[in-house]
């Protein structure tokens, strides 16, 4: 069953680095990171790679596999041809440390940015009530395993590396979304704006709604039509409606 | 001696899965300088594979349940193993820990009226399980590291930093806990990233390291399960306990191969999902043990009819306790009515209709048609046992998760006594929370209690903790050939897999022993190329000193446990004894003369025994099938019993 596959992977770190080519065996149902860690074993043992749960859970072995950007514990090895050859690179928006590990430190930096959730007030700990048709949008976002491969694929910042400044990227602007559609977040209540913040401090107004995102979520969720279009309206609502802008803040969703 | 990054903290939390999160939370709001320390990136602990719920006696779902239910489903599990203040602490704190996460921001899936939903899980009398589909943990180490986040804010706002109370060491190794005159002094250990060594001087360390899964063959634990905190509690001068107790989840993905051990959740089951064998028979039924008739259905109509109304008809034994399950399916494939790939048939595509399925069970539908090409609304999955999960661990205080050496925490899946001899499914994450805000208290109420009187780091525990690191660049061993850390990691899978597993027996436990020490022999001779800098063949190599460790305590308390009870199951004692359960088993560390190794070795101990209001909870003919008569005299129908 098993045969050997050529693979090129990238091996370096921050300040050099090449492809290097690799013969190694394949068996049946085997995924990439299969083949990456039969390399550690047998070829390369201080090959570097990131990984955890194996089954697409944890987020942690992104990388792009003949340029996607995907995860190597999901991409069977049955969607390549048996001599197709197989190019692992890292993540390309974020810095190499070293062979197929990447810094990921930006995306943490964003999530402390962005405001907490913020208790409701009056009510205490096992009196929220939410109903169901409530809380779906919100957990469709918090299904994300953070594996930044939507961040690495946007152009924004992908293209252009200062943006990095001023955008935080797909995943924490869909964060804010989360937040925003929370039933029981009580930031607004007390003068803030998630959709504001959105606009002016995350660089809503970057993303031009391409969807690349999307595409690339190992999770499905649809980032750009679920939750940056629907924060972008809200703001454009809350920026051009004179009547009620000023006032209105929970009013659209009870 | 060249210089070394220093951190000074008050507490250092080794972990950053449920429990180490939560601990580093409690002892954060105590006041303390808190570090938290892991070898994987922040949010992708172990606990992030968690699946079907959290358990919690809410009843928001059956509103008969309350802690008392809980505590007796806990107790049975374990097989009256358990330690009961721990399970009494649990069963009562973990509604409030749940309650709390909404607070920092979960959203679990709802009922009806909006509370908090519950499902059925294995061991569970009523729907008790709070969950988000099938990705629990997600939403657990997500809430937990978004309410980090927070605080972090909070320090933000008051002092300019982020990391002024609270930090976090991600991608980070602790290979020793340093000691002053046998109280805690800090840990020492290394970035993964740059291998550069780094120093925590703190008075007080919580270990939140999770499990030891890496040790078997067949799993669904991941790469960090190398059982860093047992190996560094025992090294410490702690005592692990119910060592010889290694749950296996009955349902583990068996093909193809590259995936075999991976979890199917309980949940499958919770939700209507029958086991069957390879005629096609749903042989649960075979295998209700005596002690579980009253509370298991013997037909399949009755059994159906429990999902929709079980106040009035018996649970389906798909639902018995793991240990069980797990030993049926082993039987059934033994006896040659396995699946095509040695397993059984696990099946929710003939009683739940497609939607529902992909609703309920998002993650199992995507894992199986991703990973096996197989679609669950369909067909059969295939499955078989997996290890899952260790219920041994250092032995702790109940009520502050301190070991007996002092200023050492344990919390979580790295702590035991909490589970006895079985776990429950859904037990783990509320332990988690109930036990690590547990730890954090402890951590800090030991801290302020020592005043000025801290321990030191002594420099030159730093140089030998330096030296064991290195110890693998070392260069051509003396005593032998140069060894390779993954080999030797899958001699060892295939030894406990084969020897120590799911089913027992003394003579190839014995054998196992003797294979360990030769393991242990050969890595000493282990050495790694390259360098320092993200170097897994390296890290590979400290943590199978760990593993070796740890799986020595496993196979020798195993040997000397003569009878089967939960996750411990011999077939030269098949019969479980009362005058075990009262026994346990703890490893510890013993110096050998001066200049040889320490070793493992194996103590027997008494139980503590149930408070009598705690025993008064269940029926005297059902504790008369666990424990000693002499032990029962405090039960309130003691003198009323039927004499024989
Ligand atoms: C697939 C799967 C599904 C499960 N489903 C459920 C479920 O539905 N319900 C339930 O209750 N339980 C479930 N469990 C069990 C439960 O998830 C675990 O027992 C639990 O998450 C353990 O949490 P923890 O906080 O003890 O440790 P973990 O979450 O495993 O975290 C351990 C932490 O310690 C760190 N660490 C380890 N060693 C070191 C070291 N030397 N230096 C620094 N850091 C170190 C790791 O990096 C990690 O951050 C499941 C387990 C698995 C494998
Ligand atoms: S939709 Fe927006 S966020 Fe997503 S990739 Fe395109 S520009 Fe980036
Ligand atoms: S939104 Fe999707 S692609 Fe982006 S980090 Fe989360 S899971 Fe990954
Ligand atoms: S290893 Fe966890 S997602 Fe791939």
């Amino acid at each position: 069953m098993g045969y050997q596959a050529h693979f090129r992977v990238w091996r370096g770190d921050a300040d050099a680095g090449e492809l290097r080519d690799y013969q190694v065996e394949v068996n049946e149902g085997e995924v990439v990171l299969d083949v990456i860690h039969r390399l550690q074993a047998t070829q390369c043992p201080d090959l570097a790679v990131r990984w955890n749960c194996k089954a697409g859970k944890c987020g942690s072995c992104s990388a792009e596999i003949n340029g996607r950007p995907r995860l190597m514990c999901m991409t069977r090895m049955s969607v390549f041809t048996e001599d197709e050859t197989v190019t692992v690179t890292p993540m390309r928006s974020f810095p190499v440390v070293r062979d197929l590990v990447t810094d990921v430190s930006y995306n943490y930096e964003k999530a402390r940015e962005i405001p907490s959730f913020r208790p409701p007030a009056g009510l205490a700990p096992g009196e929220y009530r939410m109903r169901q048709v409530d809380v779906n949008r919100s957990q469709e976002f918090r299904k994300c395993i953070e594996c930044f491969l939507c961040q690495n694929t946007c152009h924004v910042i992908r293209d252009h590396d200062d943006n990095k400044l001023s955008f935080s990227g797909p995943r924490y602007l869909m964060r804010i979304a989360e937040l925003e559609m929370h039933p029981l977040d009580s930031h607004g209540d007390t003068g803030g704006d998630r959709r504001e913040l959105a606009q002016a401090e995350h660089g809503l107004g970057f993303c031009n709604i391409t969807k690349c995102c999307t595409e690339v979520c190992p999770e499905h969720i649809k980032i750009t039509d679920n939750a940056l279009i629907p924060l972008k309206e809200r703001v454009v609502d809350r920026r051009y409606d004179p009547l009620f802008g000023l006032f209105r803040r929970r009013g659209d969703r009870t | 001696m060249t210089e070394i990054e220093r951190h000074a903290v008050d507490v250092v939390v080794i972990g950053a899965g449920g429990a180490g999160l939560r601990a580093a939370i409690e002892a954060r709001a105590r006041g303390m300088r808190t570090a938290v320390v892991c070898k994987s990136l922040f949010g992708k602990a172990h606990t992030v594979m968690a699946e079907g719920g959290i358990a919690a006696a809410m009843g928001n779902v059956n509103p008969h349940d309350n802690w008392q239910v809980h505590f007796r489903d806990t107790m049975r599990g374990g097989k009256f193993l358990n330690n009961w203040r721990m399970a009494e602490l649990h069963a009562q704190e973990a509604p409030d820990r749940v309650w709390e996460l909404e607070t920092y921001g979960a959203l679990f899936d709802r009922t009806e009226d909006g509370r908090i939903s519950q499902r059925n899980f294995g061991g569970h009398e009523y729907p008790r399980l709070a969950h988000v589909g099938d990705r629990t943990g997600l939403e657990l180490i997500r809430s937990l590291q978004q309410q980090v986040v927070a605080l972090q804010q909070a320090d933000f706002r008051e002092f300019g930093d982020y990391e002024a109370g609270l930090r976090v060491f991600a991608e980070c190794t602790v290979t020793d806990v340093l000691l002053d005159g046998g109280r805690v002094a800090g840990a020492f250990g290394y970035w993964r990233e740059s291998g550069r060594f780094v120093l925590f001087e703190a008075p007080a360390v919580v270990l939140a390291t999770g499990g030891i899964g890496k040790s078997f063959k067949v799993t669904s634990n991941s790469w960090e399960y190398t059982g860093d905190g047992h190996a560094l509690a025992l090294r410490s001068g702690a005592r692990l306990i119910n060592m010889e107790f290694v749950q296996f989840h009955p349902t583990g993905m068996v093909w193809p191969p590259s995936v075999k051990g991976i979890l199917v959740t309980e949940s499958v089951r919770g939700d209507g999902g029958v086991l069957r064998n390879a005629e096609g028979r749903r042989f649960m039924f075979d295998y209700i043990p005596e002690v579980f008739k009253e509370k298991y259905a013997d037909n399949e109509a009755e059994a159906d009819r429990w999902y929709t109304d079980p106040d009035h008809n018996r649970r389906p034994p798909e639902l018995l306790p793991r240990d069980e399950v797990a030993r049926a399916i082993n039987a059934e494939v033994k006896a040659g009515r396995g699946s095509p790939h040695g397993g059984v048939f696990l099946d929710v595509s003939s009683r739940l209709p497609a939607a529902e399925i992909i609703r309920r069970l998002p993650s199992m539908h995507h894992q199986f048609r991703e990973l096996a090409d197989v679609d669950i609304t369909r067909e059969p999955m295939e499955v078989g046992p997996t290890c899952h999960y260790v219920m041994g661990g250092v032995e702790v205080d109940p009520d502050t998760a301190g070991s007996r050496v002092p200023g050492l925490f344990a919390a979580g899946e790295v702590a035991g006594g909490m589970h006895g001899s079985n776990r429950l499914g859904g037990n783990s994450l509320s332990d988690l929370l109930v036990f690590g805000r547990r730890a954090g208290l402890g951590a800090a109420a030991y801290v302020t209690s020592l005043g000025q009187d801290k321990p030191v780091v002594a420099m030159a525990d730093v140089d030998q903790a330096r030296q064991r690191a290195l110890a693998p660049f070392g260069g051509s061993p003396a005593d032998g050939p140069p060894e390779n850390p993954y080999t030797l990691h899958v001699e060892l899978q295939q030894v406990m897999n084969d020897l120590v597993g799911i089913i027992r027996r003394s003579d190839e436990m014995e054998l196992a022993v003797k294979k360990l020490d030769e393991l242990k022999r050969r890595a000493r001779n282990v050495v790694v190329e390259g360098h320092r800098q993200y170097n897994p063949g390296w890290h590979l190599a400290l943590d199978l000193g760990n593993m070796l460790l740890v799986s020595e305590c496993v196979a020798r308390a195993a040997l000397e446990r003569t009878e089967s009870r939960g996750g411990h199951t011999r077939d030269d004692f098949p019969q479980m004894d009362p005058e075990w359960r009262r026994a346990l088993l703890a490893c510890e560390l013993a110096r050998g003369p001066a200049g040889a190794e320490a070793e493992v070795r194996v103590s027997r101990h008494v139980q503590p025994p149930l408070r009598p209001d705690l025993l008064a909870l269940f029926d005297l003919a059902e504790l008369q099938k666990y424990f000693l008569d002499d032990e029962l005299t405090d039960h309130p129908r003691w003198q009323l019993r039927e004499r024989a």
